[in-house]
């Protein structure tokens, strides 16, 4: 479904993606872990080129485009768009647009960019603000809605696209924790419908629980990856044990605390 | 003759009342012209300057800066008797004042353009690029009805402060609100009344305005 290959960006002096392969089965979903800096959410943003990659190659169902290299000129507006409608992504800090209600934030895919018929996309987006449990909220605008009801609405928005992937950045890293699980039961629900996915998150337990593959990215590279009961629980990188080993220690403090 | 013993009279200004008017009307003609073609010129240019591109952004930066760093009185003398000489060719006093009082608010406008465009969170184009939006698509539907709401309020205080700017026109003798008062006190000798009536005119007209503009602003504030 997606297949990254030698992946490369640069912000300035900084290189933050060092060479980056990574393959997502159809219907899969694949959880990247890792300290902050490490280049996840970059790598994320550029699967649909909201960063330009300096060189490498990202092919999303059947569109492939490849970067640097040839003499071949970067990808037009047009070309982009297309590429991306093709993909749902979901931010940590949501990006609703303020002045639509939340039923205009999900039609405006359908409507600006498919231009389905207003009627058609109002269909589309009350069906999927009912699968995310947000039915009574159409006519909310996001500063009336809560954290968690604000993500929950985005992902209506990504879905209205109908992606065939669903890239999630850290989509409850700016909730208040009783926010977090009606966000992460969305998600879930989306797994276990078979939706193809990479999520970026700091949740350890919720990757466990949701993916079918996690890799662990640190400094610009894919350091290890695997099934979560692997990853997780018997890494064999040294950086990604040591990662783990401060994660669990603050699982056992916290639990400890309880 | 000192300050108190100056006996004020404003009775003689009812003679000239229609000039008055005139003035009057010359100035908000001005005003409201030079807004509208400001607002055109100010568009463009904010809107260009957005362009990554420098060999278009360049001269718009040095437009915008040239106007906003000079004086509007000194670029009014300079567009009447400066620029004829350079191009060779006479420049109607109307047209002069016209021109430079467009550019100069024009400048101000393509900041205000420019800088509300800018205040949207990269993360409302993150938003709009993933679900496919085109860069258009992007600026119409997402940016612009976001921005032009934090432009209206400094857009407002830029249009008032223009219909003042009108009255530097009156230095090359476009016969504004002010060049009529200059022509009364010529005729009348009597300054004081005549200047005091031409104040108390720009504040009728601005104060209600400002007043306006205040509420206009604290609505939008509150519909945030």
């Amino acid at each position: 479904m997606i297949e990254i290959a030698d992946l490369w960006k640069a912000f300035g002096p900084h290189q933050v993606l060092k060479g980056v392969s990574l393959r997502v089965e159809r219907g899969s979903v694949v959880a990247i872990i890792g300290p902050s800096g490490s280049g996840k959410s970059t790598l994320l943003r550029c699967i649909n080129l909201l960063e330009d990659p300096d060189r490498g190659c990202i092919r999303v169902g059947d569109r492939e485009m490849h970067f640097g290299g040839s003499n071949r000129a970067r990808p037009g507006d047009r070309e982009l768009a297309a590429f991306r409608a093709a993909t749902g992504m979901v931010f940590q800090h949501f990006n609703l647009f303020p002045h639509m209600t939340a039923l205009h934030n999900v039609m405006a895919g359908p409507s600006i960019v498919r231009r389905l018929p207003r009627r058609e996309a109002e269909d589309i987006a009350r069906g999927l603000l009912a699968k995310v449990g947000l039915a009574d909220k159409a006519a909310a605008y996001p500063s009336h809605l809560s954290g968690g009801q604000r993500q929950r609405v985005a992902i209506a928005r990504a879905l209205a696209m109908n992606p065939s992937v669903m890239l999630c950045d850290e989509v409850t890293s700016a909730l208040d924790p009783e926010l977090v699980g009606e966000v992460l039961g969305v998600i879930e629900q989306l797994a276990e419908e078979g939706m193809t996915m990479v999520i970026v998150t700091h949740e350890v337990a919720f990757a466990h629980e949701v993916a079918d593959l996690v890799a662990f990215m640190s400094d610009g590279v894919i350091v290890e990856s695997g099934p979560p009961s692997q990853l997780l629980e018997h890494p064999e990188n040294p950086r990604t044990r040591s990662f783990l080993a401060r994660f669990h220690r603050f699982v056992g403090s916290f639990s400890g605390t309880q | 003759m000192t300050g108190a013993g100056y006996a004020w009279d404003f009775s003689f200004l009812w003679a000239y009342r229609s000039l008055i008017l005139t003035g009057l009307e010359v100035t908000i003609a001005y005003t409201i012209g030079t807004i509208v073609l400001g607002l055109v010129v100010g568009l463009v240019t904010g809107l260009l300057r957005l362009s990554r591109n420098p060999i278009i952004t360049a001269p718009l930066v040095a437009y915008v800066e040239i106007f906003r760093c000079t004086p509007l009185l000194v670029q009014i003398v300079w567009f009447y008797y400066a620029l004829p000489v350079v191009i060779g060719v006479d420049i109607p006093a109307h047209v002069a004042a016209t021109l430079v009082l467009s550019l100069y608010t024009g400048a101000f406008y393509a900041e205000i353009i420019r800088g509300g465009v800018n205040s949207i969170e990269r993360g409302q184009w993150d938003a709009a690029r993933a679900i496919g939006m085109r860069r258009g698509q992007v600026m119409r539907h997402v940016i612009l009805p976001q921005a032009v709401k934090r432009m209206i309020p400094p857009f407002m205080n830029q249009s008032i402060i223009q219909l003042k700017n009108t009255s530097l026109v009156s230095t090359i003798a476009v016969a504004d609100l002010l060049y009529e008062g200059t022509i009364i006190t010529a005729a009348t000798y009597r300054p004081l009344e005549v200047y005091t009536m031409v104040a108390i005119i720009y504040f009728i007209v601005l104060f209600p305005l400002t007043i306006a503009a205040q509420q206009v602003e604290r609505r939008l504030a509150r519909a945030d």
